[in-house]
């Protein structure tokens, strides 16, 4: 019997055109634009100025406050300008932009492609390592790791999670990054062990990745305290609450963060980086992405360098489609759509998906038939229906004790609605809003 | 029969038992409201628009009956007159203040402002707006879903099918301010209204730097500082590449329409321009 989550959850079309795909390199751009705003949180401040020579990973962009994350440089040139240019969000943010000039990466940073087991490090300077690397939830939510990794005092996790799931349909970043690189994944772990003082791992994967689970499952043999754990295939599984209580089958109160029932949850991109970080000195410069969608000529997983614009990663996958009406960052049910494709890769750029203009089009919005489709598929157990019709003639006080700031934006209720309603866009709206009202009392 | 009158003999004791209780307990907690609050609330425009700040007409009666004073106490709805009539009931002067009226500052219409995405999605701004800039190159300006007049009271904003921009009609807008919070684009602005409603603004929040405003719009503000520099008030500023004409300042003499390059600078209900003497002597000669 696999195991799962309780609550909620659907089944989309898996469409992983690109599994089993090898990584291949994106050529470097002849240009990046790196924001500096790639991680929730405060924005860093540029440490560079027009004119400097970086090399691949110098310290370009560092961190303001306690959450936040460093940025580096993810080529070697001249900086160009810090400028304002569109980025993922939608609108202009400040950017470093750096002229390419050959790939001359700091002597720090070890090259080498052999596997690095050994780590004396205390659980002290692996943080203060993986805080100097600027690494984030690669997921996609991009929160800082180092701030997940130090717990508010008091609380203590007792197994820690490392996110294999990649229930998002057409992504596979993940899964490939998982069949090459898995060894190095598991050393991660085990620094991540160490980093919280765990003695419990457990890997999560879904079962329809049948090869990286037998491969992870061979190798955790050899590396005691780790286990995997394949899962059901099932959206939302890879959200963090979701994922824990599948595993553990603890659930995370309301408003509370996961380390309260003991747990914490990294992804695998995330325990690589983490490896590469604490191992290599190689702080997060580059990233696997998934470039795909059913009319791109040669779906493929690409590793690129933070910055690059996503057209010339667009250009590797064959080029843009004659039908093309959205492109995408991320997966189809949380990612969002771009405004045009200068737009470069940050470190939560998971995928690019292109989808073609029949299935992009929003079909019109009816009225609720009150069928309760939307209350059965929401794994947080909300009742997405009444909680956009209180966003939509503002009731915050209502929307607020409905628990409209648990949601996790997944995007099960609208993908299940038969009457096309906007339900995820108004809940993000209220959410958001109740969010700012809520702290706005606490201040 | 016995039964009967048992029974409503018991209900006739419990009644008098009753109505004793509330008699007193009505006594002892008796509240006693402010007449004038009754009067004021009358002299409302019972609109309930929240405009003042206060929740509701009866919110902004008891606040004013309560306060010493009228200052930070007005009625846009209602307006001076109202404002007047509270003053005689409270047996204080009311200030005089001019009326405002809401402003959008945006002029980038379809023809001005080149659509580079088409947005399907849920239409409401504040959505949009979350999502992404906007469906053209300037990521500051309006996104025409129609905000603004959902939340207006008094039908005074509407969206104007050719332009897709809102347009405020002059006669009902009573300056209540809920459009200038609903835009997510902070683009209304409540504005003197000025004499025969005659009011000169930059419709434009455009800080990009000018070169990037004016190819996203023809018609944004590149902030050359020209217009600036022709005020003879002193009443224009210029911020993060935007010029902002001051309403306090600003005598309406009209010298800073002709300078902007890009027609930035609205006028409003002003009379047509007379021919300067140079140019109809060029025109002559």
């Amino acid at each position: 019997m696999l195991k799962t989550f309780r609550i909620g959850g659907i089944h989309p079309a898996e469409n992983k055109l690109s599994a089993g795909k090898k990584i291949v390199n994106a050529a470097l751009p002849a240009q990046v634009m790196i924001p500096l705003a790639q991680h929730i949180g405060a924005p860093c401040q540029p440490i560079v100025k027009k004119g400097d020579k970086v090399k691949v990973g110098t310290l370009i962009g560092k961190s303001v406050g306690f959450v936040s994350a460093n940025i580096h440089s993810s080529v070697s040139g001249t900086v160009n300008k810090i400028d304002k240019v569109m980025d993922a969000s939608g609108y202009k943010r400040d950017a470093v932009i750096i002229d390419v000039d050959g790939d001359e990466w700091e002597p720090t940073i070890d090259k080498s492609d052999t596997l690095k087991r050994e780590c004396n490090l205390s659980s002290k300077e692996i943080i203060e390592k993986i805080a100097g690397a600027g690494i984030v939830g690669m997921g996609g939510a991009t929160f800082p790791t180092h701030v997940k990794l130090t717990p508010p005092p008091g609380l203590k996790a007792d197994t820690l999670i490392i996110n294999g799931v990649e229930c998002e349909p057409y992504l596979t970043s993940d899964h490939e990054l998982m069949l090459e690189k898995a060894e190095e994944i598991f050393v991660g772990t085990e620094i991540l062990m160490k980093a919280v003082d765990v003695k419990k791992a457990v890997i999560g994967i879904e079962n329809n990745k049948k090869d990286a689970i037998a491969r992870f499952t061979e190798i955790s043999k050899s590396y005691p305290g780790i286990e995997v754990q394949p899962l059901k295939v099932k959206y939302p599984q890879g959200g963090e609450k979701q994922l824990i209580e599948a595993i553990t089958g603890r659930q995370v109160p309301s408003g509370a963060l996961p380390i309260s029932v003991g747990a914490i949850v990294q992804n695998v991109g995330t325990t690589f980086a983490v490896y590469e970080a604490v191992q290599k000195n190689k702080p997060l410069f580059e990233r696997i992405v998934t470039v795909t969608g059913k009319e791109v000529k040669n779906p493929c997983n690409v590793r690129a360098r933070i910055g690059t614009p996503i057209k010339n990663l667009i250009e590797i996958a064959g080029g843009l489609p004659d039908d093309t009406g959205k492109v995408i960052s991320g997966g189809p049910m949380m990612g969002k759509a771009l405004p045009n494709i200068e737009i470069p890769v940050a470190k939560g750029s998971s995928g690019i998906l292109i989808i073609p203009y029949s299935e992009a089009k929003r079909k019109a919005m009816k009225d609720c038939i009150r069928c309760a489709k939307c209350i059965n598929v929401c794994p947080m157990g909300l009742n997405p229906t009444l909680l956009m019709d209180l966003t939509e003639f503002q009731i915050w006080d209502r929307a607020e004790k409905q628990k409209i700031t648990d949601c996790i934006e997944c995007g099960s209720c609208s993908y299940t609605c038969p009457a096309y309603r906007p339900l995820l866009d108004y809940i993000r709206l209220g959410k958001g809003k109740v969010t700012g009202i809520v702290r706005a009392r606490k201040n | 029969m016995n039964v009967i009158l048992t029974a409503v003999a018991v209900l006739c004791i419990i009644g008098a038992v009753s109505s004793a209780i509330l008699y007193v307990i009505s006594q002892r907690f008796k509240t006693i409201e402010d007449p004038r609050i009754e009067q004021v609330l009358e002299a409302l425009p019972a609109a309930n628009c929240g405009g003042c700040g206060f929740p509701g007409c009866n919110g902004f009666a008891s606040a004013i009956v309560k306060s010493d004073t009228m200052d930070g106490f007005y009625c846009p709805v209602g307006g001076q007159t109202t404002m007047d009539n509270i003053a005689r009931i409270l047996g204080r002067t009311a200030d005089v203040s001019t009326k405002k009226i809401a402003v959008v500052r945006c002029n980038g219409t379809c023809e001005h402002r080149p659509r580079t995405n088409i947005y399907d999605g849920a239409s409401n701004c504040a959505i949009a707006a979350a999502l992404y800039g906007g469906d053209t190159g300037c990521s500051f300006g309006c996104l025409g879903l129609g905000d603004c007049v959902d939340s207006c009271l008094f039908d005074a904003i509407h969206i104007n099918p050719e332009t897709m921009l809102p347009e405020v009609v002059e006669d009902k807008c009573t300056a209540c301010g809920a459009c200038v919070k609903a835009c997510p684009k902070n683009l209304i602005e409540l504005r003197k209204q000025g004499p025969k409603s005659r009011r000169i603004y930059v419709s434009c929040m455009n800080k990009d730097k000018g070169g990037i405003a004016r190819k996203s719009c023809e018609v944004a503000c590149i902030g050359c500082s020209k217009c600036q520099q022709v005020c003879p008030f002193d009443a224009i500023t210029i911020e993060n590449n935007l010029a902002y004409i001051i309403d306090d300042k600003c005598r309406l003499c009209r010298k800073c329409v002709p300078v902007c390059p890009t027609n930035s600078i609205l006028e409003l209900n002003f009379p047509p321009r007379k021919e300067s003497k140079e140019e109809t002597a060029k025109a002559e000669a």
